[in-house]
């Protein structure tokens, strides 16, 4: 068990108690995380680091509802995520959370601007507003000329980029990057790192990072470190 | 409607995946639903004969087979039963024109008795009137006339596969006098000669005939005049079978009906086949896109949406390939129009056909779909993300 670590005096977005995760490997209960206490502040910075197998992207999948614990609480925004049923949970992630990926997950068929619309299908807008939503984020991660690209077309940072914008197309309240960097060269890595300083400084994202690399870590708030399921941290 | 529009793209994204897969699966289904387009033409043009076939209409044939002559002196015997309007001789002329593949129904007839008989022949009076005075004149539906571009008042040497004339040629000099038409649908492919003419001139057969058509008065007493017709010609030498002009034609339609049915079995199997070519086509499409799968349902995709986008792509590709297909048969049925007008008139695909065949389209491509969306439905975020 370890204590919540403290959030800033903001308020806090993320609110973790007591949260554990157990994964069934055969007959064998695996816990993975072991009564994790965790605040977030709104507007907050974080990375997430660890050795692999600590828990960091499982950490992060809770956030971001993506799997469920096995007990313990999980409130974002004033929401106990864990309560709400699958249904629920699919309209609270497009309303709520952004989520990048380190392989950038895009879909391969479509180009950069439909990849960036999808997140907007599943809204009410109408095609102009989706356009001119789809446009903005282009936009903002600097990729404007490349809308009519098919990823295979870009570079990795390129591709990246596109990710974000898609994560951030729904303007979401949490932004959650699993090793955004971890497939990029330094130079295109540190292009990203400055895109999400930036939408963290500008925009107020609240971002949560899952990252490896120390280098990656600097440019975070705020560094928690996940070992053998339980959290420290480092004050940046 | 434009809920479902603004996931078009990404259907539509989703053929284009794998280019050379999806043609061949869209091909397998085009085939499929060419073979029932045409399958369903030839249904339809077979059927059509019975749809216009007359009820009040009876035939009087030799009982043993309608190629076995009767003789013409039945023809007033029959005239005399109760509740007989017309009575009229017909006999298969064999005739063909110019080139023996160019062959057509003809019959000579007593031209009266005859347009008695088929009161829904369009034919302008004056016309009748030219007809009915040359004996050696002809009428000539419509289809024939522009096929062979035969106007009125042309002689034509009409050739018979059967009957010689009395001089040994096969070849008869007849006047096109009357052109005539039908209700909409109906099948003009017709000529009709004199039977005067025809029973003076021929070289053999003197004295018969093929078979007469009868036009009763009431059509709940066709059957008993039928009975009538053939218990006066029991224990002859040309006994007598008279059943209804529909009747005939079903029977007809029965028989090759059977062809019918043998091509919509050969139908069925193809369609089962293109069934199982396009559920494995769309199983390995969604085990290739598992982690693609998995971001969507990340993105907020509800496990709803994604059984909806699965099945909503496999109706996509039946669809594709079945509008395809029954296009095609439909331009089948155009450009051979006139090759098989001689001996299928009305094949093509009639507008039942095309509404049953998009019923079809959808079926399959839910039926196809199933398994495939329902796993897609089933998978887990998480294990789908790792998938890569």
């Amino acid at each position: 068990m370890s204590a919540a670590p403290a959030a800033s005096d903001a308020r806090a977005i993320v609110r973790i108690r007591d949260l554990v995760k157990e994964y069934r490997r055969g007959t064998v209960a695996v816990r993975v995380l072991d009564g994790l206490s965790l605040d977030i502040a709104q507007g907050d910075f974080v990375a997430l680091m660890g050795p692999s197998g600590s828990g960091k992207s499982t950490l992060l999948n809770l956030i971001g509802g993506l799997d469920r614990p096995t007990s313990g609480s999980l409130e974002v925004d004033g929401l106990n995520i864990d309560q709400l049923t699958e249904g629920s949970l699919g309209r609270w992630r497009a309303d709520h959370v952004g989520f990048v990926f380190q392989m950038y997950n895009l879909l391969p068929v479509l180009t950069a601007e439909r990849n960036v619309e999808l997140p907007l299908l599943l809204t009410s807008l109408d095609r102009e507003q989706r356009r001119k939503r789809v446009a903005a984020a282009l936009q903002l991660v600097g990729l404007s000329d490349r809308a009519k690209h098919r990823p295979r077309e870009l570079s990795g940072g390129q591709e990246q980029r596109v990710g974000i914008a898609r994560a951030i197309v729904t303007d979401p309240t949490l932004l959650l990057c699993d090793e955004p960097t971890g497939d990029l060269d330094r130079k295109s890595g540190d292009e990203i790192l400055t895109l999400l300083e930036a939408l963290n400084d500008e925009y107020g994202k609240t971002i949560i990072m899952v990252t490896h690399d120390p280098h990656a870590a600097e440019r975070a708030h705020r560094v928690i470190h996940l070992d053998k399921g339980t959290l420290s941290e480092d004050h940046a | 409607m434009i809920g479902v529009a603004k996931y078009l793209p990404l259907l539509a994204s989703s053929l284009r995946r794998k280019r050379l897969r999806t043609f061949f699966t869209v091909a397998s289904i085009l085939i499929a639903f060419l073979l029932y387009g045409l399958a369903q033409s030839l249904q339809y043009a077979l059927k059509s004969g019975v749809d216009v076939a007359g009820a009040d209409r009876l035939l009087t044939m030799h009982k043993v087979s309608f190629t076995q002559l009767l003789p013409a002196s039945y023809e007033s015997r029959i005239r005399a039963v109760d509740g007989v309007v017309a009575v009229s001789p017909q006999t298969w002329f064999g005739a063909w024109f110019q080139d023996e593949r160019n062959q057509f129904p003809a019959f000579p007839s007593d031209p009266e008795a005859y347009l008695r008989i088929y009161p829904e022949i369009i034919l302008p009076e004056d016309q009748k009137q030219d007809w009915f005075a040359d004996r050696g004149g002809a009428l000539v539906g419509r289809a024939i006339a522009d096929l062979y571009g035969w106007k009125l008042g042309d002689q034509v040497p009409l050739k018979s596969a059967i009957w010689r004339r009395m001089d040994g040629s096969d070849t008869w000099d007849i006047t096109v006098r009357a052109i005539y038409d039908l209700p909409e649908g109906g099948d003009t492919r017709q000529l009709v000669l004199h039977q005067e003419y025809f029973e003076e001139a021929k070289q053999q057969a003197k004295g018969l005939i093929g078979w007469y058509v009868v036009r009763v008065d009431d059509v709940s007493r066709a059957q008993a005049i039928g009975k009538q017709i053939d218990a006066m010609f029991a224990n002859s030498p040309y006994e007598t079978k008279t059943s209804s002009e529909r009747a005939m034609a079903q029977s007809f339609v029965n028989q090759v009906g059977n062809i019918g049915a043998i091509i919509s079995a050969i139908v069925a199997a193809v369609f089962f086949t293109m069934l199982l070519v396009t559920a494995n086509t769309m199983a390995q499409s969604v085990r290739e896109r598992t982690s693609e799968l998995g971001v969507l349902k990340t993105l907020g995709f509800s496990n709803g949406g994604v059984l909806g986008l699965v099945l909503a792509e496999s109706v996509l590709v039946t669809v594709l390939g079945g509008l395809l297909g029954m296009f095609f048969a439909w331009w089948i049925g155009i450009q051979f129009a006139s090759t098989l007008e001689q001996y299928l008139p009305g094949f093509r695909v009639s507008p039942a056909t095309f509404l049953q065949s998009l019923l079809y389209m959808v079926a399959l491509g839910v039926i196809a779909g199933t398994v495939p969306a329902w796993q897609a439905m089933r998978l887990r975020i998480v294990e789908a993300l790792r998938r890569d």
